[in-house]
């Protein structure tokens, strides 16, 4: 069962790796939507360091969203999907290998340039660690409950916006717990509280999640 | 359980025998919903004393407060359904889960639009990021990505079976995400303004509020039911 | 080994088939025969498990698949219509994945053995075509000791050497004694034990 595991995350990264493209555009994204506040809503520096959390937040929370497209539908069009159904491991199993491949991909990246961004809103340095540890927590959560609604909307039309639909009231209370994280740090109170809390969705969802994407894996598939 | 009264639950279980049972639930709820609205606002708008603080607008609660409600009750309800429908494998339980939607879903908006109204005349402003009010709103997402979702299926077997899923995991989400807009609430605390406070109970504001509770849970029941028939007459 | 108990599948609001029963035991060759949409896809995917029929139900050794799970899955090979091969890979690397996937250790000669035998390039997939890809599919048969083989059209695409080829394998799967379920449309002169026939279609 582990063998088939790490069978398929090495396998995902070795796809990822020779598709980088397709990994970097998402992680542009990321850069370039964190961008786009600044050109919205002016760049007065203390409007900017206030609102920093929240958008780098935001934006990780679209671009983990946009990459869960890749996470089964490339498998399901050519069949693969189907021998993993087949395979020697319980589906529950599959998916939790295939959202870490995800997470590794597209959420770790996520934790290691969200620091460029705080750079360019001028977040207080004291921060910065506060952030990536709450990246860090909070996309493998959003890797795992989008995967939930990636194999509800397997292979349907206007699959990537209903996707944003299903998946985007979910994650609100990671993006609420992870902004406020950093706004709590930032208000010199502890962050603390707010960290086991993502923590502990961490452990909700890796714990309920492969359940849920298994069922709905299997119900996409009849 | 004896297979005799095992028999018995799944009779109403086929959608064919369920129909006309549906149909006089649904005469006799629209009925009470009716007369209960009518006691219900006759309570409210006549009986009950005028406030305090906020005069006569504060009766606005006497629809929102109970709009609220139903739209928490009827996803826990929906969800249920679909949990139903999942473990069994019938159909009707599906068709029940899909009906229940489009009203939860209403009294969801009911209850965003009245609470935006209030607003106004209260505090100045449409809209209020209070707790209470944007957790409506998620729910409103909610309801409407069921809908979406099940709309965006072809096969009609997969499209129940998605949606229940995706009900299933709304309802266990629904408490976290409350609560964690809650905390969001009080975190950015801004002008303390708690829309939904009501103003203290008198007994017979709560009477009026039970009344119209009632009212929209036969309305529910009663819409529900027919939207059901409508389902199963296009399903079979 | 392998039995179908009135078997009823329905596609949205059409029945597909009903009623569809038979015995499958070692060294047999079944052949799923009907016209295009009569269901010959979707009954292979029930025999897999990956569909749920409406009606009936499926026995391995006895016992439903439905409670065997994994079970029963390690036992089979499906090759369905999709190749089931990345793109991005190369045909032994799409092949060792497969092996790992379905539990099975294969050693690097089995591998470059049978892709050899089947007359697979070892280029990126992407860059083979159809019937090189399908002859990289059926490059599972070979590596794996299953006892069942459940193939959706798996002479389409194939030249006449990869018919033949085919054809020798699943023969001597039956002479092994495991058991072959195939859906074709073409007449491929293979011995067939038996035919279940689905009918003129929806």
């Amino acid at each position: 069962m582990l063998a088939v595991a790490r069978t398929l995350v090495h396998r995902d990264l070795l796809l990822a790796l020779r598709r980088r493209s397709d990994v970097g555009t998402a992680l542009l994204f990321f850069v370039i939507v964190a961008s786009l506040f600044p050109l919205g809503v002016g760049a007065e520096p203390n409007l900017l360091r206030a609102i920093s959390p929240g958008v780098i937040w935001v934006a990780a929370l679209l671009s983990s969203m946009l990459s869960l497209g890749r996470l089964f539908a490339a498998d399901h069009a050519d069949g693969t999907l189907e021998q993993m159904l087949l395979g020697a491991a319980p589906l529950g199993v599959v998916a939790m290998a295939k959202c870490l491949a995800h997470w590794l991909v597209s959420g770790l990246p996520l934790v290691a340039i969200a620091p460029l961004i705080a750079l360019q809103y001028d977040l207080a340095p004291g921060l910065y660690g506060v952030l990536a540890l709450s990246l860090l927590l909070g996309t493998p959560v959003l890797s795992l409950i989008g995967a939930i609604g990636a194999a509800l909307t397997l292979g349907l039309r206007g699959g990537g916006v209903l996707l944003a639909l299903l998946v985007l009231p979910l994650y609100v209370p990671v993006l609420i717990l992870g902004a406020g994280a950093v706004e709590m740090a930032g208000a010199g109170l502890q962050p603390d509280g707010q960290l086991l809390l993502l923590g502990a969705l961490l452990v909700l969802a890796a714990a309920f999640s492969p359940w849920a994407i298994a069922a709905a894996l299997r119900i996409s598939m009849e | 359980m004896n297979p005799n009264s095992t028999l018995r639950w799944f009779w109403f279980a086929s959608p064919q025998t369920f129909f006309p049972l549906a149909g006089t639930i649904a005469r006799w709820c629209a009925a009470a919903a009716a007369l209960l609205a009518l006691g219900g606002l006759y309570v409210g708008l006549v009986v009950a004393p005028t406030d305090a603080q906020q005069g006569e607008v504060y009766r606005i609660i006497f629809i929102h407060v109970p709009a609220a409600w139903m739209s928490m009750f009827i996803y826990v309800v929906m969800a249920g359904w679909a949990a139903m429908g999942l473990a069994f494998n019938t159909r009707l339980s599906f068709m029940m889960a899909q009906a229940l939607a489009p009203t939860g879903a209403l009294f969801t908006f009911i209850a965003l639009w009245t609470g935006s109204l209030w607003g106004r005349p209260t505090w100045g402003t449409y809209w209020v990021w209070d707790a209470r009010l944007t957790s409506e709103l998620i729910l409103l997402f909610l309801y409407l990505g069921f809908m979406a979702l099940h709309a965006a299926i072809d096969d009609p077997r997969r499209a129940d079976r998605a949606s229940a899923l995706l009900a299933i995991v709304g309802a266990v989400n629904v408490p976290i995400i409350y609560y964690s807009v809650q905390w969001w609430n009080t975190l950015h605390q801004g002008a303390s303004v708690s829309i939904t406070r009501a103003p203290s109970m008198a007994a017979t504001m709560l009477t009026g509020m039970l009344l119209m509770a009632l009212a929209f849970w036969a309305y529910s029941i009663a819409a529900v039911l027919v939207r059901v028939r409508c389902i199963i007459r296009e399903r079979e | 080994m392998l039995e179908a108990a009135e078997l009823e599948c329905e596609r949205g609001a059409r029945t597909l088939f009903r009623g569809i029963s038979f015995v499958l035991r070692a060294g047999e060759l079944l052949r799923v025969a009907g016209a295009n949409g009569s269901g010959k896809t979707s009954l292979l995917r029930i025999l897999c498990g990956l569909a749920r029929p409406s009606a009936g139900a499926v026995r391995w050794k006895g016992q439903p698949i439905a409670g065997l799970k994994e079970d029963y899955t390690r036992e089979l090979v499906y090759v369905g219509h999709a190749p089931a091969v990345k793109d991005d890979l190369t045909p032994r690397e799409n092949l060792e994945i497969s092996c790992r996937i379905a539990g099975r250790a294969a050693s690097g000669e089995a591998l470059a053995a049978a892709l050899a035998r089947l007359g697979v390039p070892e280029l990126p997939v992407r860059k083979l075509s159809q019937g090189q890809r399908r002859r990289a599919a059926l490059a599972r048969l070979l590596v794996s000791d299953a006892l069942l083989w459940l193939l959706d059209e798996p002479f389409a695409t194939l030249d006449a050497e990869g018919i033949s080829n085919l054809n020798g394998l699943m023969e001597k799967q039956a002479d092994r004694g495991g058991a072959v379920v195939y859906t074709t449309h073409q007449e491929v002169g293979i011995r067939s034990t038996r035919v279940v026939d689905l009918g003129a279609g929806a």
